[in-house]
């Protein structure tokens, strides 16, 4: 054997290698568990041609004319009427809070100004705040629903009249350019904060623990409530300084519109990042080095990055991918951003998915100190 | 809570980890004011037991009170009245030790925290180093610094679990005389170690082998209670003649000491025949020594049976 390389002394540290891995569950369900929860994620529930989107349709008037558009739009499948409203400002509403992707209206003199051989309009919103999200489904409406009115009438589209045709109105709202920063950069700062935050304070316990001072602070007269708080609070000092940082750069380098109200954004952050923390402090009562903890929040963070809407539309992914996706707080939070920083949503609008972080910081707290041991048992 | 009240009183411990049966058993009072010494091998229980006795572990057996508190239900008042220095230095090594101590102070919620760390500090003779890091400190310095920071408190019981591992002999007299001193302020002390000659400083000492305590009361009584015999024997080619002797009936332990053997038995007259033939050699000398209490512990790990697998 040569003093350089010996085949035995490899052989050593592989096995000694393989051991470890092998010893290391967490590590090892990494290794499977990742690429295959990257496949079915990219796979299954991506999809950037979204389908089935949710609009609400405005219809002032009662026709045949109407209900055979309304149907050629479902035909498509790019359109789910879920919303059929009397007003403008309750469809409105839908919007700004998310529900609905587009409103299709059809005003009231459409049948007459049909009848009359007058040029008939309706007009689409689109919520262009995703500009990819929505493009699809914009660029099939006109002639789909102008094909679907000849059809009903009767005319040969071979045969139709300029003034037949449909008139389709397209207003892509909040975001008129269909620039992508405006949906990328308030999507960033909930991903951003959920990665210092949740990574910061996953190894809060588990740093205890290896260095060997979780014994003495459990001696010591500590509540398990003042250590989770202990443990969680300075770090929403930290989210602070970021979220003013990616304000500024937003209005700085991005130009970023920020058309609703800032004390309600920021109201919205402290309930998100206070959910982030307790997560993490939650991840941190279950794994037992902060490696694993490391390990269980980057599983954490893959699913909630693909499947948030930051990266892909929310509304194009399979139903089941939805449901997964609402269980991650970035999914509301990103709708909350979105609707206060570009579509000015009051309180109102986001209280829903305001309430929905709330409780996600319910069920972590409470799960965190269930988890929590006292003792060293 | 009355004043004759043991400090601690527990009765049929057992901890179980998995099938593992760590505490076995377990009774032991220790009276006010007293310093006791907890001795036994590795893995002996030691450590399990202490964090039973601070609240750090539920027993699955057993019951009992420290400081007059019930073990199972008044973890939180024990808490503060203990004073639990951990086998391992387990302050914060990137904290200076003032924000250590004060970090402490307020735990227990001491005030003013300042002059309590400020006190604390001159005792310790720290207050010029007191923004040094606690992880820069040398392993006796740590180790007076942990103390300072459990009796900070004032608590009424000390639990030690092998203070003074890997410190110098300078720094555990010094140690040891602090445990004295703070003993005679009527302070209860629990401290477990592998050191002869710590045991020997305690009031009373308790042996734990695999779970079971084997024996308790001062060290006399267990010298005396072990009822082994001991002999000295000098000579030339001590090694071989240590082979020869350990294969003899009668003789139970042999150890160098020194320039002479220590052999040792428990049967009296076993251990002399099996002695008498040396007398006639030449350079070879036998005389009846004193049994330490060494020879006590070596003697009970060899009777205990070994449940580690």
């Amino acid at each position: 054997m040569s003093g350089l390389f010996s085949f035995s002394r490899l052989a050593a540290l592989l096995i000694k290698e393989f051991i470890q891995m092998r010893r290391d569950r967490i590590t090892f369900g990494m290794m499977l568990g990742v690429p295959l929860m990257q496949l079915v994620l990219f796979g299954y529930a991506i999809n950037s041609d979204p389908k089935a989107l949710p609009a609400a349709l405005v219809s002032l008037s009662q026709d045949h004319y109407s209900r055979a558009m309304v149907s050629a739009l479902e035909n498509t499948d790019y359109y789910r009427f879920d919303h059929v409203v009397g007003s403008a400002a309750e469809a409105e509403r839908l919007m700004a809070s998310g529900a609905v992707v587009f409103v299709v209206t059809i005003p009231s003199d459409f049948a007459r100004r049909v009848d009359r051989g007058q040029r008939p309009q309706i007009l689409i919103e689109a919520d262009a705040t995703d500009p990819s999200a929505a493009s699809g489904a914009i660029s099939t409406l006109g002639t789909v629903a102008s094909e679907a009115l000849l059809r009903e009438r009767g005319v040969p589209a071979s045969e139709a009249a300029p003034e037949d045709r449909l008139e389709v109105i397209v207003h892509r709202r909040y975001n008129p350019e269909g620039i992508s920063q405006y949906n990328i950069v308030p999507g960033l700062l909930g991903v951003i904060l959920q990665m210092t935050m949740v990574m910061m304070t996953s190894i809060a316990l588990t740093r205890e623990r290896e260095r060997g001072t979780m014994e003495n602070l459990l001696a010591m007269p500590a509540s398990p409530l003042e250590i989770m708080l202990g443990k969680v609070l300075p770090y929403l000092v930290v989210g602070a300084v970021q979220v003013a940082v990616i304000l500024g750069a937003a209005k700085l380098l991005f130009a970023i519109p920020f058309v609703g109200c800032l004390s309600l954004l920021l109201a919205a952050v402290l309930v998100f990042v206070l959910a982030l923390v307790l997560l993490g402090y939650t991840i941190s009562t279950i794994a037992r080095t902060q490696m694993q903890a490391l390990q269980l929040t980057f599983f954490f963070f893959l699913p909630s990055i693909l499947l948030s809407g930051f990266m892909f539309p929310f509304r194009g992914m399979p139903q089941w991918a939805q449901w997964l996706g609402e269980t991650f707080p970035l999914t509301h939070f990103l709708r909350i951003i979105r609707a206060v920083m570009l579509k000015g949503a009051d309180f109102p609008t986001v209280a829903f998915e305001t309430g929905i972080l709330a409780l996600f910081i319910v069920i972590y707290a409470g799960f965190a100190l269930m988890r929590f041991r006292r003792t060293l048992d | 809570m009355q004043a004759e009240m043991n400090a601690i009183d527990v009765r049929g411990l057992v901890k179980r980890f998995g099938d593992k049966t760590v505490v076995n058993d377990v009774t032991m009072q220790v009276a006010r004011g007293e310093i006791v010494g907890f001795l036994g091998p590795n893995g002996s229980g030691k450590t399990t037991t202490i964090r039973i006795m601070c609240g750090l572990l539920t027993p699955d057996e057993g019951e009992g009170t420290v400081l007059g508190f019930d073990l199972r239900t008044e973890g939180l008042k024990i808490k503060r009245e203990v004073g639990y220095m951990t086998q391992r230095f387990s302050f914060y090594e990137d904290l200076t030790i003032a924000e250590n101590l004060s970090f402490v102070a307020r735990l227990y919620d001491l005030k003013p925290v300042g002059t309590h760390v400020d006190r604390t500090l001159e005792d310790l003779g720290l207050s010029s180093r007191r923004d040094q890091l606690a992880g820069t400190l040398s392993g006796g310095w740590k180790q007076r610094l942990a103390l300072a920071a459990c009796i900070m408190h004032q608590p009424k019981l000390l639990l030690l679990d092998e203070p003074t591992a890997g410190v110098d002999p300078k720094a555990r007299r010094d140690f040891w005389d602090e445990i004295h001193r703070l003993a005679a302020d009527g302070l209860t002390v629990l401290v477990s170690t592998h050191y002869m000659d710590e045991a020997e400083r305690c009031h009373r000492i308790s042996y734990i082998s695999y779970g079971t305590m084997l024996a308790t009361g001062s060290v006399t009584d267990v010298v005396r209670d072990a009822g082994l015999v001991t002999y000295l024997v000098d000579g030339p080619k001590l090694e071989t003649l240590a082979a020869e002797l350990r294969k003899r009936p009668g003789v139970e332990q042999v150890a160098p000491f020194g320039a002479s053997l220590h052999v040792v038995g428990s049967d009296e007259a076993a251990l002399k025949a099996a002695l008498a033939d040396l007398e006639g050699r030449a350079g070879v000398t036998v005389s009846r020594g004193e049994t330490s209490l060494e020879d006590v512990f070596i003697q009970f790990m060899a009777n205990s049976t070994d449940n580690m697998q």
